[in-house]
């Protein structure tokens, strides 16, 4: 078994034990969805809001799971076992990357039909596939750029401030093409796939942030 | 090792520097023309446009001194790097005052969302904001260099890819001035704007040199008293951000 999955099937297994960050997820997802109806005090949304609506609630959600990702290996010693193994670093970012993909592919699951049902106004059903194309494509750059977050924020004195300061601004251009990809699939009538450009964005995200992520991980876990 | 002269040269640029930006303002003032469409308010364009680019550009600087500071496990890139986007950060806060003071003037509003470029350069002035606070919140000093190396590195990649994200997402408001035909300005403003343009770089170029020279003679002078002193003697930092 290779380290990278070694380190996956910890995080998965201990989530699934301890079901400690996956459940906050949801639930603060779906609290945002009430608070949301009386912010905006509407029954409903449709098109460009829900799309904006929607990615901004995981968005927020995403920086949760991203504050906790490296809290057990810091709290427990995770991180000098890991050093002290004879494997690649980067093979940390990958498990954690894939971990974190994981968590928030999960929580779209209840996130997404939730939204369906409180808020949505048209059916979720023509659009589903597109939308699964562009939160698929968001979700790995949340999962790439969160790891490097949450690895440069954990060994900082302020690190759950620190991690949403850096990360919000970094993914930025993540919620530029995940909203505007959405809200037009969101409307009444609309077409079901999405725009190409904006799954060009997302995919030129991810692309260049794998790389870099993987290029400049190494220096965030020496002693 | 000897210590960097980082005042090497200092004179010289600080006479040329005086020197190309009086020009430029000679050049704004007396010799470009006005603009038939914006009047007077588009001579603030040879202060913004520079400041903008200049800024940019420093905050790639920084990237690419991390790089080198990671490269090398080299200090002095780390205090370079942390000079160039300290530098950076200063200017990009002036360039977003005079656009929207420009943007006040030609479009009526402080501030245009439909604006890519604005928001793009807001979204970028946002993101290096947190260098610092991160670099304080770090106490192990060679931690504190890896790790704002790191994050010079990201957030300077993140400049271009940020900038395409923001363009794609609205029309276009800005004039668009900086094509690399050099646009649709005529010869004499052309040549203003590259001077100011030179004039600003400049600036910036001084007043890294000269941030780097006062940190390291402050450093020196540390070092030079508790050697000669005594620990004592030295007074203890105060909280700061910057290398040391």
């Amino acid at each position: 078994m290779s380290p990278a999955v070694a380190v996956l099937r910890k995080d998965l297994r201990l989530e699934l034990r301890t079901l400690e960050t996956v459940p906050a997820m949801a639930l603060f997802s779906v609290t945002a969805f009430v608070i949301f109806h009386f912010a905006l005090n509407r029954a409903s949304v449709d098109g460009q809001l829900a799309g904006g609506l929607l990615t901004v609630t995981l968005l927020f959600a995403a920086m949760l799971g991203i504050n906790r990702l490296f809290v057990a290996e810091r709290e427990q010693g995770g991180f000098d076992a890991f050093l002290l193994a004879p494997v690649d670093r980067n093979a940390l970012l990958l498990a954690k990357a894939a971990a974190l993909f994981v968590f928030l592919t999960t929580l779209e699951l209840i996130a997404v039909p939730a939204f369906a049902l409180l808020l949505l106004k048209p059916s979720i059903w023509p659009p589903l596939l597109g939308l699964i194309a562009i939160l698929a494509l968001a979700n790995v750059a949340f999962a790439v750029v969160g790891t490097l977050v949450s690895a440069l924020a954990i060994h900082t004195r302020a690190r759950d401030l620190i991690a949403p300061i850096i990360g919000l601004p970094l993914l930025v251009p993540v919620l530029i093409g995940a909203a505007r990809g959405a809200g037009p699939l969101l409307q009444a009538h609309a077409s079901g796939t999405p725009a190409g450009k904006w799954l060009a964005i997302l995919a030129l995200y991810d692309v260049v942030f794998a790389l870099l992520a993987y290029a400049v991980f190494d220096f965030l876990l020496e002693e | 090792m000897q210590p960097p002269t980082y005042a090497r040269g200092l004179r010289g640029l600080s006479i040329a520097t005086i020197a190309t930006i009086t020009l430029a303002f000679g050049l704004t003032f007396f010799y470009a023309p006005l603009d038939a469409d914006q009047g007077f308010i588009q001579k603030i364009f040879y202060l913004h446009v520079p400041l903008a680019i200049v800024s940019l550009c420093g905050f790639v600087l920084g990237g690419v001194f991390a790089i080198a500071h990671l490269r090398t496990d080299d200090r002095r890139y780390d205090m370079r790097s942390y000079v160039a986007i300290h530098m950076a950060l200063i200017f990009s806060v002036g360039a977003l005052i005079t656009g929207s003071i420009w943007a006040k003037a030609s479009w009526g509003h402080w501030w245009v969302w439909n604006e890519p470029t604005l928001v793009s350069f807001l979204i970028v002035v946002l993101m290096f904001a947190t260098y610092q606070p991160l670099r304080f919140s770090i106490e192990d000093h060679e931690r504190q260099a890896r790790y704002a190396s790191v994050f010079a590195i990201v957030a300077g990649a993140f400049v271009p890819l940020n900038f395409i994200a923001v363009r794609l997402a609205q029309g276009l408001v800005h004039p668009r001035v900086l094509t690399l035909t050099g646009g649709h300005l005529p010869g004499s403003m052309r040549l203003t704007f590259l001077v100011s343009l030179a004039g600003v770089a400049l600036l910036y170029a001084t007043l890294w040199k000269y941030e780097l020279t006062a940190k390291d003679a402050r450093m020196q002078l540390r070092s030079l008293r508790r050697t000669v002193l005594s620990d004592a003697a030295v007074t203890p930092l105060g909280r700061s951000a910057a290398p040391s």
